[in-house]
């Protein structure tokens, strides 16, 4: 009962945030992915910079458990896929969790994305065995250093792998910060600006 | 309005980083599995089965792989990670509602498609599903998406995470400058 209450308030926190930041927006998603306004990027970076430093800083400190970790297997179908998501996402404007928020918030082409997902997703489940049989999905869990209270391989065994997260999460904000929000000389069009 | 990425990017942060420290990093494309499995065992329900020592398998494989980890989640929809997706919805709903809801015009084409190919709502309409389909293919193929694989993995230092990445933005970022030449 209380891992659905914990469902309900984080899941519901997550999809506010998606909406807050642009991120159900599909025209805030294609002028990242256009390089004309770069700020849901910096929003991201910083994102995954904060999630970072705040997990490995508190599991120095004991306040987080490192069984709550869950690293994903790293295979050449990892590589693939990320291919695909990236055509997909940059075609439609949407990703599986914005895609479902967008839908939420009235947008109708989100509806035919879900939709589409759906098929997707439905072909996969049912070409999972070639993918198998190519042994494309065969790999290991691996995190970039050796995780105290972890039982990851680690890609650089010597490196003690929650400094390296505190510093990468570092390295996640830095960039954050110094990414310009447009590259482009030419001023952005009216109403594409966040507040300040 | 938007929220200054300093703020979003903080509050997105906290989101995930509450989510690792409470229960498990947040993952959304698998519940296209799960609903998948759920409206296709409604059709036949031969698709989950329960073993007697109650173990669930399925006749997909995909379904019946990992212990039938998603053939349970199939066959029980009231989970953790199930609802979390419809409960996302719920919140990103609310906050629409709180920020003036989305223009009627945009909600069928929105403005960067608008500016580049037109208001055909069919065109786009065509584009965004098929959008849908190489996007959720290629996160199950993965085995995750932008949330579970770009910033769960990635917040963990998971190497899993920056190859996705790498895959993603390496396809994402050409075509949309060669799609999208107007800004919108």
């Amino acid at each position: 009962m209380m891992t659905i209450v914990l469902a309900i308030v984080i899941g519901a926190a997550f999809g506010f945030v998606l909406d807050r930041i642009g991120a159900t927006n599909p025209n805030w998603i294609g002028r990242m992915l256009n390089l004309t306004n770069l700020h849901l990027m910096k929003t991201i970076l910083l994102a995954i910079g904060v999630a970072s430093v705040l997990t490995f800083g508190g599991q120095m400190l004991g306040l987080v458990d490192v069984g709550h970790m869950s690293v994903k297997t790293a295979y050449v179908g990892v590589f693939i896929g990320g291919l695909m998501l990236g055509l997909g996402w940059a075609m439609s404007g949407f990703c599986p969790g914005t895609g479902v928020c967008a839908l939420a918030v009235g947008r109708i082409d989100a509806l035919f994305f879900v939709a589409g997902g759906l098929l997707g997703a439905a072909a996969y489940m049912l070409s999972y065995p070639v993918w198998k049989d190519l042994g494309v999905l065969e790999g290991d869990k691996i995190t970039l250093g050796a995780i105290p209270g972890a039982d990851y391989p680690a890609a650089f065994p010597d490196l003690q792998g929650d400094l390296a997260g505190l510093a990468i999460g570092a390295a996640f904000i830095v960039i954050a910060f110094i990414l310009p929000r447009r590259f482009s000389r030419k001023k952005a069009p009216a109403g594409t600006q966040p507040a300040e | 309005m938007v929220l200054n990425w300093k703020y979003g990017g903080l509050a997105l942060g906290l989101v995930f980083f509450l989510a690792v420290l409470l229960v498990k990093p947040i993952g959304v494309s698998t519940q296209f599995v799960i609903l998948d499995g759920i409206l296709w065992d409604m059709q036949n329900p031969d698709i989950v089965t329960q073993a007697d020592d109650g173990a669930y398998t399925s006749t997909n494989a995909y379904l019946a792989k990992s212990d039938g980890k998603y053939a349970k989640a199939v066959a029980n929809p009231v989970n953790y990670s199930f609802i979390f997706v419809g409960a996302m919805m719920l919140g990103a709903l609310i906050s629409s509602i709180l920020r003036n809801s989305v223009p009627k015009g945009e909600r069928m084409v929105p403005a960067i498609w608008r500016a580049n190919y037109g208001g055909n709502v069919l065109k786009r309409w065509l584009v965004a599903f098929a959008g849908g389909f190489i996007v959720l293919y290629g996160a199950r193929l993965a085995g995750g998406c932008t949330s579970g694989h770009m910033m769960s993995g990635m917040s963990q230092t998971a190497i899993s995470g920056y190859i996705f990445a790498l895959g993603a933005f390496l396809a994402a970022f050409p075509t949309a400058l060669y799609m999208f030449k107007e800004e919108g």
